[in-house]
């Protein structure tokens, strides 16, 4: 039996900010869901069912939200199916969702995510006090920079590719009018005199905190022959989860993301995903995330992938231009920000990626990860529908 | 087996939530002693009033003023309040169809007994003394005998709205760490590392997690591992963390212990924070009543080679 | 539907009111290697793995990343997860079967609701603006419904304890209650000891397979002939609580109606929402409802869903059933509903 192809054929997001004080978590998620719809056209009564994802509970305190948030998505009396895979979690949302149309279980299926990180504060939420437990010794940050000096010293990579990737996202997201951060006085020399904040990452290599919302409407052949703008087709899709820390785990790079990358190359029959993928938005949630997801996705060889980010390969107009968005570096509503991956490779292989569209995108890759480097998620669309 | 440990966990934040239009309205209302609902495109009247309708999903922002009596759709006697609810005396919590609405706002009745709580019984909002803007500005319902109250259109307009509430939550737990962080935790007490190995592939797991998280079996064999062991990678923290009492900088480092397959997390001292490296040989360093090393320190001796720690990292 | 797909396997812990002996990871294990060992599967010949659990029970976030040690997640597997009861976790999977990205899928959850104040703990599902501020335990919800039925006519507090009695008279070793339970005081009026779940900690799996892989791992596969799940309004003051219309709208999407089913197994963790569900799914005395207990002698959270699944598919295993109706919910007084209808081969 083959499957029925998925079509993206609505995009919505909020503007991106530190805290919408205007709005109730419904307020938030709805404003993304209309736009999504908006750009499909559609109407609630076309969506079959509601698959949703966010990352924990404990960030807005509220056990389960999809509960309360029935009504706001026009659930009621639909199927509503809630995700959570840690970081990942925006990007497996899409897929489950996107399963449900590729299964003829249904034809249009709404999926969201979304974190409203002002309710609380994410750091309290991932670390509650836990008895007899060493408390973590240091913040966020701190749990990924040992990782990245693993990398440093793997790859002999100089110490300034970090600054590089942080400046040219933090310049992308200046064209993209959903992104959190408009630094518009953004200079490289800034992003290198920041403050080290966990040697050897600066301030200005790490995420913000965002509230943020984004859906997307995906559909069935039928539905994509309906719709108003053009879709993006799905071409592959994958998750992929390895345990949480465990002897001979490759926190550098995860066999997980490989394997996840692999069966998706395997799904589009992508051979070279240098050649064959035209861009990439991948979860760069540390600016040195970037060289170290290139060589683990395959655009580069093992110790290689700073070299393309410091030739500019990674630009917006270079040859494979990565987080276009200004990716997760400029935008971080923790459990949307994998979703946002995909809804970004999607707008650019539907050419409605405006200001920060890459020209001629046909490929394009999304990709999510979470926990401790250990639960992957990617899809990869394309601006044409799959071979039948 | 000993005995089984056990500490309480306390998880409690005050949430900061902010409302939407609607949700502002109605809670603003509530503290200057007035009830809206909302309006249906379809004519009906929702109380509590919601920003979305739920069977059409449609956004609605049309409010009302609704009476402050009502009726009981439902009940259910409470005799023993828990913490939080609103009455620390025996209540019903009710089900109340307010004048002028068509769906049934929950919250508490004061009355002396269950014997004085019926379905279809007339009610009347008693006011918090103190109102900041939450639905506890209703202190709860009281039996009423009197007349409906008067309805009219509210506009919903208020000096000084609320557009945020604090919503105070606190859960408690007990903690128990399970079988194997026990073992764990009970030698660190004496100043012993002992992890676990895997009788299927062999390695040996350093806080050990009850289960080889890559065969998927259970860990039992108990093998002590350390004390020293090789700094694999670090970084140095600049910024103080909220929890924590260190002087910044300080080093934060993965420690594979001698025997160990895994590295564990520790804090490095006793040497300057820019001369700790890869490969540098530490040993824990223990303080009085801690239950687990206060930091690493190092060794003395030489450094490990790359090569000898590269798979642990 | 164009691929046969079945439950060939179940596995459950028992449920105990205290598992702080062993860690979720601990108390999960035993049951994977179950219910992989009922088929000859390893984790690595499983094409897709989807867990259900919760963070708010044990109060950790992320709970789950552990509890995929006991699977054995080495090398990499596919995988998702649920923030809800494993039969969402189960009809993810089913999707995956249904899509063919694979053919054999493992399913477990697990919860421990012990190390908390369930009651309590479970007001935080509700409206965080007006409703969770008053801490409306999960009891007291259930009261208000079971109320509703009562002055609807639909049930007395007689029929009410008949159930309990009725579900504890199970022959089932892994009901954590059972036997005659005193009906006891009330709790919240007018539900009593005997009409609420007991509290308790525990885990459940199954395997699922598809076609021909199906028969070759059991004997008489449960095949899954619809499988559907609904949600509704979550206020309850909006809800016609005597009545389960995301039930029904469920029941009917996945074939239920077509033809009578001989067992039902529902997830009604009060006596009251047995009620509800009867009506809704349109159950009389010819179908024999909950002989495992249901939740009323066993009921760990996110895990006793996924076991209704389990329960009725083992029976059409066991040839004591031809065709059943499984159910799970979630959510305050039944707000979001589940059912799958399950068959055996002719015999």
């Amino acid at each position: 039996m083959s499957k029925e192809p998925v079509a993206v054929v609505g995009i919505g997001q909020t503007k991106h900010v530190a805290a919408r004080r205007d709005v109730s978590i419904a307020g938030l998620v709805r404003e993304a869901a209309v736009r999504a719809l908006d750009d499909a056209e559609l109407t609630w009564a076309d969506i079959d069912a509601v698959v949703i994802g966010k990352a924990p509970d404990f960030f807005e305190g509220v056990m389960m939200p999809e509960l309360y948030l029935a009504d706001a998505l026009g659930a009621v009396g639909k199927p509503m199916l809630r995700v959570h895979t840690a970081g990942s979690v925006g990007g497996s949302t899409a897929l489950v969702a996107a399963n449900l149309v590729a299964a003829r279980v249904h034809s249009t299926v709404l999926t969201l995510a979304f974190e409203k990180q002002s309710e609380s504060n994410a750091m309290w939420g991932l670390s509650l006090p836990i008895p007899f437990q060493q408390p973590l010794l240091a913040g966020a940050g701190g749990f990924f920079a040992p990782h990245v000096r693993a990398y440093m010293r793997r790859t002999g990579a100089p110490d300034t590719v970090g600054s590089l990737v942080a400046y040219k996202d933090r310049r992308n997201a200046l064209k993209n009018p959903y992104a959190h951060l408009h630094e518009h006085d953004i200079t490289l020399e800034k992003v290198q005199a920041s403050p080290m904040l966990w040697d050897p990452i600066r301030y200005s290599e790490t995420c913000p905190s965002s509230d943020g919302a984004c859906a997307m409407v995906l559909t069935d052949r039928a539905g994509a022959a309906r719709a108003p703008r053009p879709p993006a087709w799905m071409l592959g899709g994958a998750m992929r989860s390895e345990p949480t820390l465990f002897a001979g785990k490759d926190a550098v790079s995860p066999q997980a993301g490989k394997d996840c990358a692999a069966d998706v190359y395997r799904q589009a029959q992508i051979a070279d995903p240098r050649r064959d993928i035209d861009a990439v938005e991948m979860y760069v949630p540390f600016s040195w995330y970037e060289p170290m997801w290139l060589e683990n996705l395959g655009f580069a060889e093992e110790g290689e992938g700073w070299k393309l980010t410091e030739a500019g390969v990674t630009e917006l107009d270079g040859d494979l231009p990565v987080n276009m968005s200004g990716g997760v570096l400029s935008t971080n509503p923790i459990g949307a920000s994998g979703m946002i991956r995909f809804a970004e490779a999607a707008l650019q292989a539907r050419g409605q990626a405006g200001e920060h569209q890459v020209e001629g995108a046909r490929k394009v890759l999304g990709h999510a990860y979470g926990g401790g480097s250990q639960f992957f998620s990617m899809w990869l669309v394309g601006s044409e529908p799959p071979d039948a | 087996m000993p005995d089984v440990l056990k500490a309480p966990l306390v998880v409690e934040f005050p949430f900061t939530r902010s409302l939407g239009p609607v949700q502002s309205a109605f809670l603003t209302g509530l503290r200057e002693r007035v009830i809206l609902g909302v309006k249906t495109r379809d004519g009906r009247t929702l109380v509590p009033p919601v920003e979305y309708d739920p069977v059409t999903a449609e956004e609605i922002r049309d409010l009302v003023h609704v009476g402050v009596t009502g009726t009981v759709t439902t009940w259910a006697w409470n005799h023993e309040p828990r913490r939080g609810q609103p009455l620390d005396r025996p209540f019903a919590w009710v089900l109340v169809k307010l004048d002028g609405a068509d769906t049934a706002l929950l919250h508490a009745l004061d009355a002396p007994g269950p014997d004085a709580v019926r379905t279809g019984m007339r009610v009347r909002v008693r006011w918090a003394e103190e109102r900041t803007g939450a639905i506890t500005d209703i202190a709860c319902f009281e039996p009423y005998d009197g007349d409906d109250s008067e309805v009219t259109v509210h506009a919903g307009e208020f000096e000084d709205p609320v557009h945020g509430i604090v919503a105070q939550a606190r859960l408690d737990y007990t903690y128990s760490p399970g079988r194997a962080q026990t073992a764990y935790i009970n030698a660190l007490a004496e100043r012993r590392a002992v992890g676990e190995r895997c009788p299927s592939c062999r390695k040996v797991y350093v806080p050990p997690r009850g289960a080889c998280p890559t065969c998927g079996v259970a860990t039992v064999e108990q093998v002590e591992v350390g004390p020293s062991g090789t700094v694999t990678t670090f970084c140095i923290v600049n910024i103080k963390a909220k929890n924590l009492d260190i002087e910044v900088p300080y080093v934060y480092a993965h420690i594979a212990l001698d025997g160990a397959d895994l590295a564990l997390h520790g804090r490095i001292g006793g040497i300057p924070y820019d001369q700790v490296r890869m490969g540098l040989r530490v040993e824990p360093v223990w303080t009085e009543g801690g239950g687990y090393p206060d930091h690493y320190r190092p060794t003395g001796e030489p450094d490990a080679e790359y090569d000898t720690y590269k798979e642990l990292l | 539907m164009t691929r046969d797909i079945a439950v060939v396997a179940f596995a459950q812990s028992d449920t105990l009111r205290s598992s702080e002996e062993v860690s979720e990871v601990e108390m999960l294990m035993p049951v994977l290697h179950d219910v992989l060992a009922q088929t000859g599967l390893k984790t690595a010949d499983i094409g897709f793995t989807c867990s259900g659990s919760c963070d708010y029970l044990a109060g950790r976030a992320f709970s789950f990343t552990l509890a995929l040690d006991g699977v054995g997640a080495w090398p990499p597997i596919s995988e998702s997860h649920v923030e809800t009861d494993g039969a969402w976790a189960l009809y993810e999977a089913w999707t995956k079967l249904l899509s063919g990205d694979a053919d054999t899928a493992l399913v477990y959850s697990y919860g421990k609701s012990s190390p908390g104040s369930l009651r309590d703990v479970l007001t935080r599902q509700l409206d965080p603006y007006y409703v969770a501020p008053l801490w409306p335990d999960s009891v007291a919800l259930a009261a208000l419904q079971a109320q509703a039925l009562i002055d609807a006519g639909d049930t007395d507090e007689r029929e009410l304890a008949a159930i309990g009695a009725r579900s504890r008279a199970t022959d089932n070793p892994r009901a954590q209650l059972k036997g005659p339970v005193p009906q006891g005081d009330y709790v919240v009026r007018p539900l009593r000891t005997g009409d609420c779940p007991p509290i308790g900690d525990g885990a459940a799996a199954v395997v699922l397979a598809a076609g021909e892989r199906a028969r070759e791992l059991c004997e008489r596969p449960a095949w899954i002939r619809g499988i559907d799940h609904r949600i509704e309004a979550h206020s309850l003051g909006v809800r016609d609580l005597t009545d389960s219309p995301s039930a029904r709208l469920a029941a009917e999407r996945a074939g239920a109606f077509e033809r009578p089913v001989d067992t039902a197994e529902l997830h009604a963790p009060f006596s009251s929402q047995e009620v509800v569900l009867r009506k809704a799914l349109g159950l009389d005395d010819a179908t024999r409802v909950n002989p495992s207990g249901g939740a009323l002698a066993a009921n760990p959270m996110m895990a006793a869903g996924l076991a209704r699944i389990g329960e009725a598919a083992a029976r059409i295993h066991r040839g004591e059933s031809d065709r059943a109706l499984a159910h799970a919910t979630s959510g305050p007084c039944l707000q979001q509903n589940l059912v799958a209808v399950l068959e055996g081969d002719p015999r």
